[in-house]
């Protein structure tokens, strides 16, 4: 067996786990894998700051479908990552970080660019792991890969103390793991899938409540035949846009708070509601006690946690979404739900989703979503940061498949989209990759313009600059009387600020300018970036009050 | 209600941050937690008491299986277990009041452990409710020190697989 030090055994492992691109920042405690680095095939893309490596990483992950990997030395650079790893956290994406540590004989003594950085992430990780004898090393990553991707995914951070990268051991890739408290249920009961085709085929006024764990499962044909063979209508979370096509006359697009009028209204009328991977979240149910009230529910998630944990179901499955839907198909009767169908269409036409459109020159934020949908004929994948550009990218674009749209749900972290969308681009280099921005999430991490410079990574940038941390403004307007504290932020030049990076940028503020700017920004062969004034005070609508129950919906 | 969880988790470090760090993040309360080796030495048992009704009992249970070392969780059965408590009580006393106590610490089965000129320290071990009586009345003598383990406690008659 070939004889490898720390830095080099991990490559190995990456290698044994199909891994071909990481994401980091090097510093003294991981400078010997760093080292490892230099001599490898690995592609490695450097960022401008940890949060911003570890949301590439992230975005990686959601694109491709692979394990997203980020590197950061110990100190300063784990504790950059901590945001990073809370948010693919609370949105089950798949990492494996590692973190270098000071040396096993000096951890607990305050040594230079010490943090404990396993006790810091313990409630924001899947699982995490010190390792200080490089023994332990290969069969770590491998455990660490296998927690990551299997049942419900989530970040494993790896912990390295700086004399496991550099002692030197045999390297024997472990072929399987062993972790006896670690077995995740992949096969739906039986049993409660009769249940569930029973309750199925008798319902008249069935719903399907589609989220995450579906685009996870990689469900999309088996949704597609759930929705086609007995016309069940289909809402989806923020997390799951496009897992069916949005353009269908069945698809009621998102629900909750900022979701559409019919999709909401359908949740109030539906008599069995069907959640496929969906973890109702109170962003989507509005008052508990009102959401779906006068449904049963049928709950279909691998983590046996999830269910009844905020709603009482009435039929649980446990399990992974594509393998329930799969044994649960056949037992589905074609129908056709006459009654219900044209209830939805009625539901559609009587309450579309619109916004004040008029004749004059400004800009509006739904318009630019609407053209750009146009302009890429609506196969580009969106990014988005977070606020209100993030709710009307949401609302104003048909979404024709999975990972098409890529958001921050859970944590709803500002400064995600853009590292996020650099990510993504990596991880699907053929895809048109757009972010939309806030003017103010995009400066949280707007160092990330220079890793995008750097790789020539062709996102497209597009700033819906309202001067305004509008999300929170609009909140002040509804429920604080218009008194906007500390919601006014002054823009900085983003042209100028295109300009430093060497990146493509334009600026625009008149409407008959949006066709050619579009054009010319996502036809440039590079990154681009163009910022787009539109009126400081739009609203996202319709709007569901915090705390209230889906039937109070404002506007729309 | 409070319900006494044993739970066995694989002995790696951190496992008991991990429990303990759980309980406190997803808001639920903890009675008391014990923590000690088993027959394996790579497996420890924990006794957890929790205070809760039923659906947060399922959450615990739940969350707690989600800790990648926590290996198995069974909620005792209270009319089928054996439940014991340890604590150390010092009493303070006079030379005349030394020998009421002892005679209460033999109603109690509790053993007297250390004697000092104002004091004494008694040892005792039975459920919450014996040691909280034996508390009670000890209470008069006025207590200077108390220490008490927790509860511990197995199923009886088979092994719980
Ligand atoms: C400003 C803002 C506004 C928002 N407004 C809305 C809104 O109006 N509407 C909305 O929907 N969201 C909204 N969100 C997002 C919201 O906060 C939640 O992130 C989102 O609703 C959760 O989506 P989900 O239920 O699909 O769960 P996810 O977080 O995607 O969780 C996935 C679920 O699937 C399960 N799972 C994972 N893998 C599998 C598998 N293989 N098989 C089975 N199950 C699996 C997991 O255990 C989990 O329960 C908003 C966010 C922000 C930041
Ligand atoms: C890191 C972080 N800090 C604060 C918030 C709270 N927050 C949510 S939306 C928002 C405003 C976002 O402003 P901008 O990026 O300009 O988007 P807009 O709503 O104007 O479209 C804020 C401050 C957050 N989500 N994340
Ligand atoms: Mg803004």
């Amino acid at each position: 067996m070939p004889k490898l030090n720390g830095g080099e055994i991990i490559i190995e492992s990456l290698k044994k786990e199909n891994v071909d691109v990481v994401f980091g920042y090097p510093g003294g405690a991981v400078i010997n894998l760093y080292d490892a680095l230099y001599n490898s095939k690995m592609k490695h893309y450097l960022g401008r700051h940890e949060q911003g490596v570890i949301h590439a990483a992230d975005g990686y992950a959601r694109s491709s479908g692979k394990v997203g990997v980020c590197i950061a030395t110990s100190g300063p650079g784990g504790t950059n990552l901590v945001t990073g790893l809370a948010n693919a956290q609370m949105d089950s994406i798949p990492l494996v970080a590692f973190t270098g540590q000071v040396s096993s004989s000096l951890i607990g003594k305050d040594a230079f660019q010490e943090a404990d950085i396993t006790g810091i992430s313990l409630p924001v990780t899947k699982h995490n792991f010190l390792v200080t004898d490089i023994k332990d090393l290969a069969r770590t990553i491998k455990e660490a890969f296998y927690i990551a991707r299997t049942g419900r995914p989530g970040p494993v951070l790896i912990d390295l103390a700086k004399d496991v990268t550099q002692a030197v051991a045999e390297f024997d890739y472990p072929d399987q793991v062993n972790l006896p408290g670690y077995r995740p249920t992949f096969e739906g009961h039986k049993l409660q899938i009769n249940k569930a085709a029973k309750a199925i085929n008798e319902a008249k006024k069935p719903l399907l409540y589609v989220g995450g764990g579906a685009v996870i499962s990689g469900a999309q044909s088996e949704i597609r035949q759930m929705v086609e063979k007995a016309k069940i209508p289909i809402t989806t979370t923020l997390m799951a846009l496009g897992i069916y096509p949005e353009d269908q006359d069945l698809a009621l697009e998102m629900l909750g708070m900022h979701g559409t009028q019919y999709a909401n209204k359908a949740t109030l009328e539906t008599d069995l509601l069907i959640a496929v991977g969906a973890r109702f979240d109170d962003r989507v149910t509005g008052k508990l006690d009102e959401f779906a009230a006068q449904a049963d529910i049928i709950q279909i998630d691998i983590d046996p946690a999830e269910i009844g944990k905020n709603l009482d179901v009435e039929v649980p499955i446990v399990g992974d979404v594509k393998k329930v839907l799969k044994e649960l198909l056949p037992y589905i009767k074609e129908k056709e739900n006459g009654e219900w169908q044209q209830r939805i269409k009625e539901l559609k036409e009587k309450y579309p989703l619109q916004y004040e459109a008029d004749e004059s020159e400004t800009i509006k934020p739904q318009y630019i979503m609407e053209e750009i949908d146009k302009y890429t004929k609506g196969d580009a994948t969106i990014v988005t940061e977070v606020g209100q550009h993030q709710m009307w990218a949401a609302q104003f674009h048909k979404y024709k498949k999975p990972r098409q749209f890529i958001t921050s749900g859970g944590l709803g972290t500002m400064g995600y989209g853009l590292p996020a969308a650099i990510g993504a681009q990596i991880g699907q280099p053929e895809e048109k990759v757009v972010l939309i921005a806030g003017d103010g999430s995009i400066q949280m991490n707007i160092q990330e313009l220079g890793t995008a410079q750097a790789y020539n990574i062709p996102v497209k940038i597009i700033i819906f600059n309202n001067k305004y941390l509008g999300m929170v403004r609009q909140w002040q307007e509804f429920f604080f009387d218009k008194r906007y504290s500390s919601t006014k932020i002054p823009a900085p030049d983003f042209v100028k600020m295109g300009d430093a990076y060497g990146i493509w940028s334009k600026s625009i503020d008149q409407k008959s300018e949006l066709d050619t700017a579009l054009k010319e920004a996502m036809e440039h062969n590079g990154p681009a970036i163009l910022d787009v004034h539109i009126p400081e005070e739009e609203n996202v609508y319709p709007m569901v009050p915090a705390g209230a129950g889906l039937k109070d919906m404002i506007g729309g | 209600m409070t319900h006494i969880l044993s739970v066995s988790v694989l002995n790696k470090p951190g496992v008991l941050t991990r429990i303990a760090g759980l309980f406190s993040r997803r808001n639920f309360n903890i009675e008391s937690l014990n923590v000690g080796k088993t027959e394996n030495p790579e497996i420890s048992r924990m006794t957890i008491v929790v205070k809760g009704d039923e659906k947060v009992l399922e959450q615990v249970t739940k969350q707690l299986h989600k800790l990648i070392n926590v290996l198995k969780i069974t909620e005792l059965d209270k009319n089928s277990i054996v439940e014991r408590d340890l604590i150390l009580i010092r009493v303070k006393c006079t030379r005349k009041q030394r020998s009421e106590i002892i005679q209460i610490a033999d109603t109690f089965r509790a053993q007297i452990v250390d004697v000092a000129p104002d004091s004494l320290m008694i040892e005792a071990t039975g459920t919450e409710d014996k040691l909280e009586a034996l508390t009670e009345l000890l209470r008069d003598f006025g207590i200077a020190e108390f220490v008490r383990t927790g509860t511990v406690a197995l199923s009886r008659g088979q092994a719980s697989k």
